[in-house]
């Protein structure tokens, strides 16, 4: 009984945010057309292509392979919403782990898909309401925004949340995290290509290899 | 009607629109706080996952705000804030940005001087259409998959927990990696020069850096880990409960505050 209501909340949360990812979508996409109804313009449609051509391709496909690589991370409703209102990696998925690891529970649980849910939509109101004040104050905010003293902490941010984010998981997971770890120091040290814009691709990389290497070691009776 | 990239009739289009992201995460929001309390959660537990996660999310939404201020001179206030608060980082929207308008010919730089209707309607599509898949291909997806990975779990349980923490512990590793790409510049002659394209005016720059700048987001790493295995030492043997639910937060951004004396120890930009 219990894991039927289970499937029908499940069912409920795909239903939903189903109906709220296509009314968002059409009224994206409603955004460029209202604008050229309203001042009377047509799109460049050779500049549209050539835009597309340049920078579809690759974001279409970072974009397929982030879907597959975060849904499991992120729970049903958690994916419907972090998909809409971006920043995964770098504030949405870090924000449902620390909840998942503080409320300990595990994603794939029906109280893990509603903890994941929480702290996900709870981050994208809280961002939403921050970027409406920054873009309100953004005239007396600019000294602060364009300070050269804080500019290296902002640009910090990734290494310090990872360090924190990371101690935690690898310390629990050590077995796991090692040869993963590893591989990921040697290739971002001595692969010149490799650096802040390319790290996005390599987090399916590090997924996959560590799924492979976690198989191996849980074949071997390691784990 | 005469086009102005900062024109009130384009701010409230994009409020428009914003409200109804908003709505969707309050909507979400409600749903499983009442859920939770219909399956008997504990509602410490879900006011305490509300707090944690609000707290959390201030450091990094302000980093996003930054950026705004970098895409609003080309393209004026609204398209940005619009880009930015559904689906966008400054990376995305800002290479979208400089490819559309190099689609026509131009560059953000030129078009901050005049932007015409027909070049902001070009690059808000552009824009658009590019970072669209994600919010299709949940719902086409999402479903199917979580229940093929509940039959898998059903199948072997130890396997499922161990595939889920490695799924964090990848996502993780590259981002370890990443941390560390720059620290060849203490060998490399080479590495401490970096080229790039101006993603608003369009030009090639070389930045040159000191040979240690390399060091400066490890020793940020370091610091807000060491800090991290402070806390839990805190938590577990002094029992200082309340500690678990700031302990990230507090590491993230005495982390990022150690990058500024850490900078000026390590040097940065030449």
């Amino acid at each position: 009984m219990k894991n039927k209501k289970q499937l029908s909340y499940m069912d409920s949360v795909h239903r939903d945010g189903t109906v709220w990812n296509l009314v968002i979508m059409v009224i994206l996409m409603a955004f460029p057309v209202a604008v050229g109804l309203i001042f009377r313009a047509w799109p460049d449609w050779e500049g549209f292509a050539k835009g597309i051509l340049a920078t579809a391709p690759m974001y279409w496909a970072v974009g397929i392979v982030e879907v597959i690589t975060f849904i499991p991370m992120l729970g049903a409703g958690g994916s419907y919403l972090s998909f809409v209102t971006g920043n995964i990696s770098n504030l949405k998925l870090p924000c449902a782990i620390n909840a998942l690891e503080n409320a300990k529970v595990d994603v794939k649980s029906e109280e893990g898909e509603i903890v994941s849910t929480i702290a996900i939509a709870v981050s994208s109101i809280v961002t939403t309401v921050i970027i409406i004040l920054g873009v309100i104050l953004l005239a007396p905010l600019k000294p602060f925004m364009e300070s050269e003293t804080l500019k290296p902490a902002f640009d910090q941010l990734l290494p310090a949340l990872f360090g924190a984010l990371g101690v935690a998981l690898v310390s629990k997971s050590w077995k796991i995290a090692v040869a993963p770890v590893v591989l990921m120091l040697i290739l971002f040290i001595f692969v010149p290509a490799l650096d802040a814009s390319t790290v996005g691709i390599m987090v399916p990389v590090g997924v996959v290899f560590t799924i492979l290497f976690s198989r191996f070691l849980y074949k071997k009776g390691i784990l | 009607m005469t086009f102005d990239k900062n024109h009130i009739l384009l701010f409230v289009l994009v409020a428009a629109i914003i409200a109804v992201v908003l709505a969707q995460s309050v909507y979400f929001l409600i749903k499983s706080v009442r859920r939770a309390k219909k399956i008997g959660m504990d509602k410490k537990l879900v006011n305490k996952t509300i707090k944690t996660a609000a707290i959390f999310t201030i450091a990094p939404a302000v980093a996003i705000v930054i950026t705004i201020a970098a895409l609003s001179e080309a393209l004026g206030l609204a398209l940005p804030w619009l880009r930015l608060s559904v689906v966008g980082s400054l990376s995305y929207e800002a290479v979208a940005a400089a490819n559309a308008a190099s689609g026509m010919g131009t560059t953000l730089a030129s078009l901050a001087e005049s932007i015409t209707a027909s070049q902001y309607v070009t690059i808000a599509l552009v824009m658009t259409v590019s970072i669209m898949v994600g919010i299709w291909l949940v719902p086409v997806v999402a479903k199917k998959y979580q229940n093929g990975l509940v039959k898998f779990e059903n199948k072997d349980k130890k396997w499922s927990d161990i595939l889920q923490n490695s799924l964090f512990i990848g996502m993780i590793s590259a981002f370890v990696g990443y941390v560390f790409c720059d620290v060849s510049r203490l060998w490399s002659e080479g590495a401490r020069y970096v080229s790039s394209t101006d993603k608003i005016s369009g030009e090639t720059q070389i930045t040159e850096y000191t040979a240690t700048s390399g060091l400066v987001p490890v020793f940020v790493m370091i610091t807000s880990a060491v800090l991290m295995c402070l806390c839990g030492v805190l938590i577990n043997k002094l029992k200082w409960k309340w500690l678990n639910d700031y302990a990230l937060p507090i590491c993230m951004v005495v982390g990022m505050v150690s990058a500024i004396p850490l900078t000026a120890l390590f040097g940065g930009e030449i």
